[in-house]
């Protein structure tokens, strides 16, 4: 693992796992994670880049993943919320169920 | 250096020279490895060892404490009922129940034991005895405390049974509400030393004027941050007053109840290892870690300064057990929510103040002030809504 | 190398897994290894700060929700969705356009580069002094998001009757 290649290679596979999991699973709290885990996949991108990029000591691919944690723990929450309050009112998780927008 | 002095210098040093002397028989390749693996080796055995004493001086002083005797018949005043309890825990039957989910039952107490002893990697124990300096210590020593708490919850999960589910999620709310203030308390030395080196904050507090040395705790705000972390640390290794989620009386043993013989052992070693580790943690942020209390005892070895202020600690700890009632899960997450983290916030303010203000006693009586009339104000606000009554006993005719 | 695997092996174990309890348990193991990553390159207080956010609070989150919504019937359903061969399809065609990308440019096969500076004074410098508006703008949206989680999660059973 001596080359951004193969950083941007890894993250790229994440982004797609992630992506797999949010298109393919039922359950709607597995969707969030497959978020998370989007997002956790464009930070090791900002870290990489961070790393073998041009100017190291200016820090902002390390602030920027910084701030990109938070928010994403701030969604986390609020989006677990929402499926909280989608499962009092329907009592389910399963996202084939939720279909009563659909025409 | 006078002869006396040289000779306190080499005794403070022991462990380290004794770590060189053995290293350099090997081929340096393999040095570092095996200068990691020896203090990794050492810091377990040290403290499995005083996880050992601390239950034979748990059980003698609750005994003493509750007017009875402790265990007195395995040795002499029962000092060889840890080896009894640990030949117990190793034969007992292995008991787990059928529909329970046997990989993440298996992975709770090894997961419980690793993240405590991960904590001490940045414990500076003695004079450059810290087995990592690491940049971001204290944020690496929250980090893996985090981790406990995922521990927690799998081992009540994955037991498939009331009890247990429920002493999980009140262990998990318990122990994520405390985390705010612990984090909260140790931030404002993190201000004061400014670095969140261990090895940093120590060397900062090494210093003596007089005979009184530079402890944190010495000052308005470290001695209310040090009574905040003390609070935050009994309610994040469940102890009593705040070990509801394994009360005995409450609720069997709460996330622990499906485990038996060795597994609740490990159970019990992490949540003991855990306090040790957050005792640290407290004595490196506010008692001064290694150094002497004052400037004429120096020449006592650092380590044996460390592990003083850490019983002194334990037996303050098996003490509030021994004398104060347990509290309810409601009036827990209240001391956490509405007294601590205000408390730990003003806090941070008049850390603040004290920085920018100068030397001095104004600085002194501004900051004592401000520390001390809003902890009174606020715990008596809190009162207000509740109803105290003189209690009456009803006897039967 | 192998913190890769690892980390590969536990983020498809977590979308993959029939329990729910098990995904967030393999999702754990997939962010400490995205954790040991960024310690690998470098950046001590983002990897420990990851560690800290997510295994210390987003993964307690999640299983704190499973717990709250868990279906005993559910085990019986089927795990993926009844598009799923599409959703396959599409992520496998997204990770196809960008390991193309990421491999056909040349200015991405440089060795490691010696070991910036990236220590904790610095990154409070640059947060007080460069990205003020930001760190106080996320404050904001953690509270706003704090906030609006507790209202829209709240138990509304009063204001029904």
């Amino acid at each position: 693992m001596n080359s951004l290649q193969n950083y941007l290679l890894l993250s790229s596979l994440l982004f797609s796992i992630g992506l797999a999991g949010v298109l393919v699973r039922r359950n709607a709290i597995l969707v969030l994670i497959g978020i998370e885990l989007m997002l956790n996949a464009a930070n090791i991108n900002f870290i990489a880049f961070w790393r073998f990029g041009p100017d190291p000591s200016a820090l902002t691919g390390v602030i920027f993943a910084l701030f990109s944690i938070s928010v994403a723990a701030a969604e986390a929450a609020v989006g677990l919320a929402i499926i909280l309050a989608a499962y009092r009112h329907s009592k389910t998780t399963d996202l084939d169920q939720m279909n009563s927008l659909k025409g | 250096m006078t002869h006396l002095a040289r000779l306190a210098q080499q005794l403070d040093q022991i462990f380290v020279l004794a770590a060189h002397w053995l290293l350099s028989y090997l081929p340096a390749a393999i040095q570092p490895l095996c200068s990691a693996i020896l203090s990794v080796a050492a810091i377990i055995i040290v403290f499995a060892t005083l996880f050992a004493i601390t239950t034979w001086l748990e059980r003698k002083g609750l005994g003493r404490i509750q007017n009875r005797y402790g265990p007195n018949r395995v040795g002499p005043f029962g000092l060889l009922q840890p080896i009894a309890d640990g030949v117990k825990s190793l034969t007992k039957e292995d008991i787990v129940p059928i529909t329970a989910d046997h990989a993440v039952h298996f992975l709770a107490p090894v997961l419980l034991v690793a993240a405590s002893f991960l904590g001490y990697a940045v414990l500076p124990i003695g004079r450059n005895m810290v087995l990592v300096n690491l940049n971001a210590g204290v944020l690496y020593f929250f980090a893996v405390g985090s981790m406990m708490e995922l521990a927690v919850f799998m081992a009540g999960w994955s037991s498939r049974s009331k009890y247990s589910l429920l002493g999980a999620m009140r262990a998990i709310a318990q122990m994520i509400s405390y985390e705010v203030p612990l984090v909260l308390a140790s931030i404002v030395v993190i201000m004061q030393a400014g670095s969140l080196s261990t090895v940093s904050i120590v060397d900062l507090q090494a210093t003596y004027t007089g005979i009184w040395p530079h402890w944190f705790v010495f000052t308005p705000w470290g001695f209310a941050g040090f009574v905040l972390f003390m609070i935050a640390a009994t309610a994040e290794s469940n102890r009593s007053p705040f070990d509801l989620p394994e009360g005995e009386s409450e609720i069997i043993a709460g996330y622990y109840t499906e485990y038996s013989g060795f597994k609740f052992a490990l159970f019990f070693l992490g949540e003991y290892i855990g306090m040790f580790a957050t005792s640290g943690m407290a004595i490196t942020l506010f008692l001064g870690g290694w150094s002497a209390p004052f400037s004429f005892l120096t020449w006592v070895p650092s380590y044996v300064w460390f592990f003083a202020k850490l019983l002194a600690i334990i037996s303050v700890f098996i003490w509030i057990r021994g004398t104060l009632p347990r509290l309810r899960m409601d009036q827990l997450m209240n001391l956490a929510w509405e007294f601590m983290l205000p408390m730990a916030l003003l806090n941070l303010f008049t850390a603040g103040l004290w920085h920018f203000m100068a030397a001095g006693s104004l600085r002194w009586l501004v900051c004592s002030t401000m520390v001390v009339v809003p902890c009174i104000l606020l715990s008596r606000g809190l009162k207000h809504k509740k109803k105290f009554q003189v209690r009456t006993y009803h006897y039967s005719d | 190398m192998i913190l890769a695997l690892l980390t590969v092996a536990g983020m498809a174990a977590a979308m993959g897994l029939r329990n729910a309890v098990h995904c967030v348990l393999a999702l754990t193991l997939g962010f400490v290894g995205i954790a040991a990553l960024y310690l690998q390159l470098g950046a001590q207080f983002v990897g420990l700060a990851q560690i800290m956010v997510y295994v210390g609070a987003v993964a307690i989150l999640a299983v704190f929700a499973i717990m709250m919504t868990h279906n005993p019937e559910s085990a019986n359903l089927p795990v993926f969705s009844s598009q799923w061969i599409v959703g396959c399809i599409v992520a496998a065609a997204v990770f196809a356009v960008l390991a193309r990308a990421i491999s056909s440019s040349a200015a991405f096969t440089q060795v490691l580069p010696p070991q910036p500076g990236a220590t904790v004074h610095q990154i409070g410098d640059s947060l007080m002094h460069r990205y003020v508006l930001p760190l106080e703008i996320m404050g904001l949206l953690l509270t706003a998001a704090l906030i609006g989680a507790v209202v829209i999660a709240m138990d509304r059973k009063e204001e029904m009757r």
